[in-house]
């Protein structure tokens, strides 16, 4: 699946890094808990999460995750979306909830990390 | 591109200063990725360098970490000022933390970072003074056993 068509299915605004939308990704993983993200998180991974702070754009950077999916609405402070220039991350966000947002996903085809 | 031999870089890490938490590791992420480093390794030191940057940032007051290369390994080393470690093989466990409520509100503090160093590096040593501070030794192999 391409970024662009991840946006789509979940309805997601793009907050930045719109030139990554052609690429393609296969895997996501989803958590609140950076601790999680930084055990078992994969590179290429697509990150969803409700915690929209620096930290989890520095996580995402960290791991090598593809892209950053912020669920219920969340989005980045002014400086979280800067730094996430600066990083060249693509971030969504989406209104739906964790659980609908990892289901249509997953009924798609992506699956989860390879632990 | 730079020489591979024997690079040596210091940072300086701030406690508390939670805006800027993770910007060494990543970094020293950049300078490895501009040597040609294998990327699985560079991945492997970004990852443990950011759980000790963090654990800086979240426990002490001031930290220094010094990046080494050579064409064995790779080291991190960092030593801090601050509350120290009462029970290492404790904090060495998964779970195990003293995390305040601030630091799980930003998504921190499940007792998995100290774990994960050790996971991802070949050789992780911890000491650390009760009021004094901690010290961090984390080496990757370059090739398969740091011999040639
Ligand atoms: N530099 C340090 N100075 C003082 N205490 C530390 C330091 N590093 C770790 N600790 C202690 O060791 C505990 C375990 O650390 P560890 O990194 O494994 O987990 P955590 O930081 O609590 O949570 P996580 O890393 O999952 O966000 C900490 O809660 C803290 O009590
Ligand atoms: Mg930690």
């Amino acid at each position: 699946m391409t970024l662009r068509e991840l946006a789509e299915l979940l309805e997601a605004e793009v907050i930045c890094g719109e030139r990554h939308l052609d690429e393609e990704f296969e895997r996501a993983g989803a958590s609140d808990l950076m601790s999680d993200v930084l055990a078992f998180g994969e590179s290429g991974i697509v990150l969803l999460t409700g915690l929209a702070n620096i930290q989890s754009i520095q996580t995402a950077e960290i791991i090598e995750a593809k892209a950053i999916v912020y669920v219920r609405g969340k989005k980045p402070s002014k400086e979280g979306i800067s730094l996430a220039e600066k990083r060249n991350i693509l971030i969504l966000s989406t209104k739906l909830f964790m659980y609908k947002a990892c289901g249509l996903l997953y009924r798609k085809g992506i699956v989860g990390v390879r632990n | 591109m730079v020489s591979h031999h024997d690079l040596s870089r210091t940072f300086e890490i701030k406690g508390r200063d939670f805006s800027k938490a993770g910007s060494i590791s990543i970094n020293i992420k950049e300078i490895l990725r501009e040597l040609g480093i294998d990327p699985v390794i560079v991945r492997r030191v970004a990852i443990a360098s950011y759980e000790a940057e963090m654990n800086v940032v979240m426990y002490a007051n001031k930290g220094e970490m010094v990046l080494r290369l050579n064409p064995k390994v790779i080291q991190i080393t960092l030593e801090d000022e601050g509350p120290g470690i009462e029970n290492i093989e404790m904090a060495m466990q998964e779970g195990y933390t003293t995390a305040t409520d601030e630091i799980r509100e930003m998504g921190f503090g499940a007792g998995m970072g100290l774990p994960n160093i050790k996971k991802n590096a070949d050789m992780f040593e911890l000491k650390s003074t009760i009021g004094k501070g901690t010290s961090y030794n984390i080496v990757f192999y370059l090739n398969s056993k740091g011999d040639v």
